[in-house]
């Protein structure tokens, strides 16, 4: 009972906020509602017993991509209301395509049906909970199974960063920097005189 | 008890506002990531509520790569966006034609 009224609180909440990203007219606006769609996310999640995909979705989601997109809202200066302003222009051909996907899917949704072969044709079956936690069996198949395609997905993540990097990283010319390698090479026949000054005359 | 079409209604219904944030806010490249990213989260509640009721852990291993894309995604996105703002001082979609024949 209380498993049913937690997944419709979590649906109900994620669908809104959803909802409320789209809508809202302040973009911080927009990101924190996003921020409470992926933790209800999370909650639905956990209701089907897939804890660790609900913790990577709040720490990943949660508290890297919605920061950064925070920063990058508060660090634009854009004028958002004028980006509002034709909002309403395209609420028509939005709510036809809206409608028409909709209906396409809840038609496959009303007629759909695991297939008889399915529960055979399983790869990795998971172990009942009572045996290993969903992490540990996570674990199981992530690291000897799909080992190479995770290596991968961390070459994906690097060239990610790589390339954010890249694209973003600017040299003013008129800021001052160090040079260290032209402090090194600095001498003192070429960066000291010696002057003998006699008293009481100066240079 | 909550099946699993409860799950893939859910999931329908946040892809379909998705799709209908990116249709909204044709002007505004930060509100159209943020439809995608909530796109991919429903893709990623359909992988999993999948993967928990037929009992097969794959799907959960899908959602993690899709998960990495995802971060991925937002990243460079976001890098492009603070790069042309930058050289034109917008975000709005239609200003971006630097490329036009």
């Amino acid at each position: 009972m209380i498993q049913v009224f937690a997944f419709y609180l979590f649906a109900a909440l994620v669908v809104l906020s959803a909802v409320c990203v789209i809508t809202a007219r302040n973009p911080v606006h927009s990101v924190l509602w996003l921020i409470l769609a992926f933790f209800n996310a999370a909650g639905l999640m956990v209701l089907v017993g897939a804890e660790f995909i609900a913790m990577l979705l709040v720490i990943v989601y949660v508290g890297a991509v919605a920061v950064l997109f925070l920063f990058v809202v508060m660090m634009l200066d854009v004028d958002f209301a004028e980006l509002k302003a034709e909002m309403a222009k395209y609420i028509p051909v939005a709510l036809l395509i809206g409608v028409v996907i909709l209906m396409q899917l809840s038609m496959a949704l009303g007629i759909w049906a695991f297939a008889p072969e399915a529960e055979a044709l399983r790869a990795n079956v998971a172990p009942p909970t009572a045996e290993m936690t969903n992490t540990a069996a996570l674990g199981m198949v992530l690291y000897d199974k799909y080992l190479i395609l995770f290596q991968l997905s961390g070459m994906v993540l690097l060239v990610a960063m790589i390339g954010a990097i890249l694209l973003t990283l600017r040299h003013r010319t008129y800021v001052k920097r160090q040079d260290v390698l032209a402090q090194m090479y600095r001498d003192p026949a070429t960066a000291l005189e010696l002057r003998d000054v006699e008293p009481g005359q100066g240079l | 008890m909550v099946g699993l079409e409860n799950y893939l209604a859910v999931a329908a219904t946040l892809f379909v506002i998705g799709i209908f944030g990116l249709f909204l806010n044709r002007k505004n490249v930060i509100i159209i990531l943020m439809s995608i990213e909530l796109m991919l989260l429903a893709v990623n509640i359909n992988f999993v509520a999948f993967s928990s009721f037929l009992g097969d852990l794959t799907g959960q291993v899908f959602t993690m790569f899709v998960l990495t894309v995802a971060a991925a995604e937002a990243a460079i996105g976001l890098a492009i966006l603070v790069c042309f703002f930058r050289n034109r001082g917008t975000i709005a979609v239609e200003d971006v034609n630097n490329m036009k024949g």
